[in-house]
C-alpha cells in the first residue's frame, strides 16, 4: 500500500492505494467520498468521469493516480455548491439541463474547460468541446443553451 | 438546511478532504436512516426525508412500513400528514430523470392548496409506496399522478368534512388553503391540527371533486425541478453513490459466450488481489471484496474455465431467422373494411410492397447498471433503480430463498432508464453476493455488461403492402409483422445470475406492448395488421422506450409517404386530406407551420449537387388513444459519404394537461435526440457466441456535433386528461427522417440504422 498526496478542490490529502496503476476515479469516489465525476466507461469514450487536471478537462477513468500526484485535480463539488453554484453549474440549473443527470458532471468540467480557453464559443465550438461527453437522455439541446448562458450569449 | 436542501431531500451532506480508509465510506451526516420507517418519514418534520445514514438498524427492512396500508383504495397509502401540517406523498412511480419529483408535488400541492415546499415525495420503496406498477409506458402522470390526484382530492373532501365538524360549520362554506380549513366567518383550523400524524382511514373516492382547471396554480407551471442542483454539483445520491458501513463491491463474472457453463474456476489466479473472495454457484461467478479496483481487477483477472457455447443466430441472420419461425401463434389484430379490397390487394399488380426492419437495440444508460444490497437472516434490504420495485421485492425474494415481506426494495436514482435494463439483474446480483458473504454488497456493471448483457430491444421486421383508389385515397392497406411474442403474465424477466446459479426463474420472455399503432392513423377501404408471433428472441428482450411503436411507426408513416409519392401528392396534404381527428391535424399543422413547409410531391427534382436537402414530416397519435406528435425533419445527405446531417427537427405535441411544461419539453427532447441516435447509429451486434458491440466505439450513441436546432411546440390542453409524454414522441421521429432523406435523394431507407455504408450504398 503507497500514499499518493492529491491535490483536490485546493485541498491535499494523502490517499492510499495497493496499485499505482489505478484510476484517479477510486480514489476521488471511494477514498475521499467526491461522487461527482462518474463510472460510466472506464475506456475515456462517454466523459461522466471528467475532472479538471490543471484546469484542462480529463477523464479520470484512464488517468493513473501515481500520475495525478502533483497536478491540481478539481471535481464538480469543487467548483460550487446547489446554494452558491458556479457560473456553469447556475447556467445548468437555469436552463434545467438534466434529466438523469449521470452525464452532467463530466458537462460541467467540459464546460468549464471550453469556457477557460474560449470565453464566447459558438454553439458549433460547444458542440465539438462537448463531443467526447455521450448523454443518453437528450439534453444536449439544454445543454448547448446552457453554455450560451454560461458565457454570457443566452438568456440571462 | 438550506433553500436546494429543504426541495431536494436526497442531498447528502457530503464531507469535504480528510482520508478514509479503503472501503470504509464517507461518513455522512444525517436526520433519517438509509431506509426510514413509515414513523421515521413523519417524526421527521417537514422536508428531511433523507437518505443518510447512521448504520442500518435491524428492525429496517421490510418490516418499516408495518402499521402502514399500501392498499390502492385507501387515501393513507398514498398520503400522510405531518404534525406540522406537511404532506407526505407516497408515490409507487418514481421519477428516473423524468421530472416525476416536482410534478407528483405539483398534483397533490394542487388539490390539497398547497405550496410543493410543503410536501415531500417517498418514491418507489416497497415497505412504504403502494405498488402502482413499474413506472412504464408513459404512465408516471397519466396513471400514477392521476391515482395521487384523487388520493388528494378525497383527502381535501375528507379534511373538510373533519373541519366542518370542528368548526361547526357547513362543508359547503369551507375552504382548504394553505394548510388551513377556512370557514366564511373567519373560523379556521390547522391540517395539522385536524389529523397530524393520524390516518385519513378514506376509502378513495374516485368521484371525489376535482379542482377546476380554471383556478390551477401550481398545475401547468414550469416549477423547478428539485434534483437538479444537486445532480450538477456533485451531491445528488445515485445508487451508485449509495454506501452502508461495512459494504463490499462485487463484480459479476460473465462468460466468454450467452450459455456457457463453468468448468474451473483458479480462485489463485487472484489471489495477489487484496481483500478479494470468490463466489461460486454453479455458473454463476462472482467477486467480491472491500477495494472496488481489486474487484474489478479480480473480475477481469480471475481465470475460469468456460464451456464453448455457440448458439445464437448472428445478427446478420436476424432477419432470415424472423421469416423462419417456428411461430408460436399467427394472430390478427385489425381486420376492418371491405374485404373485398384486402383480396385485391394481394393479387394487385400496381400495390405497393415494402420491408421494414429494426435492430436489436440496447438501452444505452451512461451509467452501467448499480445496486446495493444487505441481506440477513431475518430479511433482506435492497437499494435498487429498477423501474419497479416492488417486482425486484419478488425477484429478489426468489434469488434469496425469503419470504416477500422480508425483502425491501428502495428505489434510488441511477443513470437514464427507458425501459427494463440491467437495474434487476444488478439488483438481484448484489443480494446473491450480500447473501453469500454475509455483508452489504455494492454491485456496478462494466461497460462492456451493460451493453453486451442488458436485456434488449427486441428486433422488429414488417412488410406492408398498400394500394391506392382512382381518386388517390388508401384502398387497401396490409401490415403483416413478425415479432418474438411477450409470455402473458410474467410475473418477471428471467434474470441472469440466478439462472446461471440454477434457481427457479420464471419462463418465458418480455417486449412491452410491440404491436400498437401498426395501422395508419388515416382512413383506408380496408386495413389488416397481422403479426406472426416468434416463441424466442435471438437475445434476452425487454420493453425499450416507447415499446414497438418505434418501429411500427417507422414502416407505417414511411409507407404513407411511399404511398403519397406514388399518388404524386404532398406528403402533407396526403395525410391531413382524410385525418378526421382535430387534435391530430392541429399537431400537423402546426409542425409544417413551424418548418414553413412548401407543399409538394417527394422526391425533390433530382440534383447533381453532391449535397442534397430535403425535409419530411410524421404523425403518430400514440396507441392510438393518447399522445399526439408529428414531427419534422430538414436533412442534408452527403451523396459521396453517405453521412446524413440533420440540421433542424421540429415538433408539436399535445399531452393533454400538461401539470409541468418544461419537464413536458424535455421529455420531448429526449425522446427526439435519443430516437435520432437509435435510427442513425444503433445496432446490438452480436456473433454465434456473444455480443460484439459492447463500448460507444462499437455501439456508438449521438455525440453534440450531431445534434441537430430543435423546435417544439407543446399545445396547451388545460381541460383535457393529461397523456403521457415519457414516450410517444419517439415514435415519429424514424420516419420523419427517412421521409426527409427520400425527398432529398429520392431514395428510400427501410433498414435501421442509417449508417454512412448503408445510405451511400442505398445511394448506389
Amino acid at each position: 500500500m503507497a500514499s499518493y498526496p492529491l491535490s483536490v478542490n485546493g485541498t491535499t490529502t494523502a490517499v492510499e492505494a495497493w496499485d499505482p496503476d489505478m484510476p484517479l476515479l477510486y480514489a476521488l469516489r471511494n477514498s475521499l467520498g467526491l461522487h461527482a465525476a462518474k463510472f460510466g466507461c472506464g475506456l475515456g469514450q462517454c466523459g461522466a468521469c471528467t475532472v479538471l487536471l490543471d484546469n484542462l478537462p480529463t477523464r479520470s477513468c484512464l488517468l493513473k493516480v501515481s500520475d495525478a500526484v502533483g497536478r491540481r485535480i478539481t471535481t464538480a463539488e469543487g467548483l460550487g455548491t446547489p446554494d452558491k453554484p458556479h457560473a456553469v453549474q447556475a447556467a445548468f440549473i437555469a436552463e434545467q439541463a438534466a434529466q438523469c443527470g449521470y452525464c452532467t458532471n463530466g458537462m460541467v468540467m467540459s464546460v468549464v474547460g471550453l469556457l477557460a480557453r474560449s470565453p464566447k464559443p459558438t454553439r458549433e465550438q460547444a458542440q465539438g468541446a462537448l463531443a467526447g461527453n455521450l448523454c443518453r437522455c437528450g439534453s444536449h439541446d439544454r445543454v448547448l443553451k446552457a453554455v450560451a448562458r454560461a458565457s454570457g450569449q443566452g438568456r440571462a | 438546511m438550506t433553500k436546494y436542501e429543504r426541495l431536494q431531500p436526497w442531498l447528502r451532506q457530503a464531507p469535504r478532504g480528510g482520508a478514509r480508509k479503503l472501503g470504509s465510506g464517507p461518513a455522512f451526516s444525517h436526520e433519517l436512516p438509509a431506509a426510514p420507517s413509515r414513523r421515521d418519514v413523519l417524526k421527521a418534520g417537514a422536508l428531511v426525508v433523507g437518505f443518510s445514514f447512521a448504520g442500518l438498524p435491524r428492525a429496517q427492512t421490510a418490516a418499516a412500513g408495518a402499521g402502514r396500508t399500501l392498499a390502492l383504495t385507501e387515501v393513507d397509502a398514498f398520503l400522510a400528514v405531518r404534525k406540522d401540517g406537511s404532506v407526505v406523498v407516497y408515490s409507487g412511480k418514481v421519477d428516473l430523470g423524468t421530472g416525476h419529483r416536482i410534478a407528483m408535488r405539483q398534483i397533490v400541492g394542487e388539490e390539497l392548496s398547497l405550496p410543493v415546499d410543503r410536501i415531500d415525495l417517498v418514491e418507489g420503496d416497497s415497505a412504504l409506496t403502494p405498488n402502482q406498477g413499474p413506472t412504464a409506458g408513459s404512465s408516471g402522470v397519466m396513471r400514477g399522478g392521476m391515482e395521487l390526484r384523487q388520493a388528494a382530492a378525497t383527502a381535501r373532501e375528507g379534511l373538510l368534512v373533519m373541519g366542518a365538524q370542528r368548526l361547526n360549520q357547513p362543508v359547503a362554506g369551507l375552504s382548504l388553503v394553505n394548510g388551513m380549513v377556512l370557514a366564511g366567518d373567519g373560523g379556521k383550523v390547522t391540517v395539522a391540527d385536524l389529523l397530524g400524524e393520524r390516518s385519513f382511514n378514506l376509502k378513495m373516492n374516485p368521484k371525489a371533486a376535482l379542482k377546476d382547471p380554471a383556478q390551477y396554480t401550481l398545475v401547468g407551471q414550469s416549477l423547478a425541478r428539485p434534483d437538479i442542483p444537486a445532480k450538477v454539483t456533485g451531491q445528488h445520491v445515485y445508487v451508485h453513490d449509495f454506501t452502508l458501513p461495512g459494504m463490499l463491491h462485487g463484480r459479476v463474472v460473465r462468460p466468454p459466450s450467452v450459455g456457457a457453463k463453468v468448468l474451473a474456476v483458479d480462485e489463485a489466479s487472484v489471489g495477489r488481489l487484496p481483500g478479494v473472495r470468490v463466489v461460486r454457484r454453479i455458473d454463476f461467478v462472482g467477486v467480491v471484496g472491500s477495494d472496488e479496483w481489486a474487484v474489478l481487477r479480480a473480475a477481469r483477472e480471475l481465470k475460469v474455465q468456460w464451456s464453448d457455447n455457440a448458439a445464437l443466430v448472428t445478427s446478420e441472420a436476424v432477419v432470415d431467422w424472423a421469416r423462419r419461425g417456428p411461430f408460436l401463434a399467427e394472430e390478427t389484430l385489425v381486420n376492418k373494411g371491405d374485404a373485398s379490397r384486402l383480396v385485391a390487394l394481394a393479387a394487385s399488380p400496381d400495390a405497393i410492397r415494402a420491408t421494414y426492419v429494426w435492430p436489436i437495440q440496447s438501452h444505452g444508460s451512461i451509467g452501467p447498471s448499480c445496486a446495493v444490497a444487505d441481506v440477513r437472516a431475518d430479511g433482506a434490504t435492497v437499494w435498487t433503480a429498477s423501474q419497479a420495485s416492488h417486482r425486484m421485492v419478488s425477484s429478489c425474494a426468489a434469488a434469496l430463498d425469503l419470504p416477500r415481506d422480508k425483502v425491501r426494495a428502495i428505489y434510488l436514482d441511477g443513470a437514464g432508464c427507458y425501459g427494463m435494463n440491467g437495474h434487476d439483474d444488478a439488483t438481484v446480483e448484489a443480494a446473491m453476493l450480500s447473501q453469500a458473504v454475509g455483508q452489504p454488497v455494492r454491485v456496478q456493471w462494466s461497460r462492456e455488461d451493460e451493453l453486451g448483457w442488458d436485456p434488449k430491444g427486441p428486433p422488429q421486421l414488417l412488410e406492408l403492402r398498400g394500394t391506392l383508389a382512382a381518386d388517390g385515397r388508401i384502398d387497401a392497406w396490409e401490415t403483416e409483422m413478425w415479432l418474438p411474442r411477450a409470455t402473458a403474465n410474467l410475473e418477471w424477466v428471467p434474470l441472469l445470475s440466478p439462472l446461471a446459479a440454477g434457481l427457479k426463474q420464471p419462463v418465458g420472455q418480455s417486449t412491452g406492448l410491440v404491436t400498437q399503432n401498426g395501422d395508419p392513423s388515416y382512413p383506408a377501404v380496408a386495413v389488416k395488421v397481422s403479426v406472426h408471433w416468434l416463441g424466442a428472441a435471438p437475445l434476452r428482450p425487454s420493453n425499450i422506450r416507447a415499446p414497438g411503436k418505434v418501429a411500427n411507426c417507422f414502416a407505417v408513416e414511411s409507407f404513407v409517404d411511399e404511398l403519397a409519392a406514388k399518388a404524386k401528392m404532398d406528403p402533407l396534404q396526403f395525410r391531413l386530406r382524410d385525418l378526421a381527428n382535430p387534435r391530430g391535424r392541429e399537431v400537423l399543422e402546426r409542425t409544417a407551420k413551424l418548418m414553413r413547409w412548401a407543399a409538394r410531391p417527394s422526391p425533390q427534382a433530382a440534383s447533381k449537387a453532391r449535397i442534397a436537402s430535403g425535409r419530411g414530416i410524421a404523425y403518430i397519435h400514440y396507441k392510438h388513444n393518447e399522445t399526439f406528435v408529428a414531427v419534422g425533419m430538414e436533412v442534408e445527405v452527403d451523396r459521396d459519404s453517405g453521412q446524413i446531417m440533420v440540421k433542424r427537427i421540429t415538433c408539436a405535441h399535445d399531452c393533454g394537461l400538461m401539470i409541468n411544461p418544461n419537464a413536458v419539453r424535455a421529455q420531448v427532447e429526449g425522446n427526439i435526440l435519443q430516437t435520432l441516435s437509435r435510427t442513425l447509429f444503433e445496432e446490438t451486434t452480436f456473433d454465434r457466441s456473444r455480443v460484439t458491440s459492447v463500448n460507444w466505439a462499437s455501439y456508438p450513441l449521438l455525440r453534440f456535433t450531431d445534434v441537430p436546432l430543435l423546435d417544439i411546440d407543446l399545445v396547451e390542453r388545460r381541460n383535457e386528461p393529461p397523456l403521457g409524454a415519457g414516450e410517444a414522441a419517439s415514435s415519429p421521429v424514424p420516419a420523419a427522417l427517412a421521409n426527409a432523406v427520400f425527398d432529398a435523394t429520392g431514395v428510400r431507407l427501410r433498414t435501421v440504422p442509417f449508417t454512412r455504408e448503408r445510405v451511400k450504398a442505398a445511394l448506389g
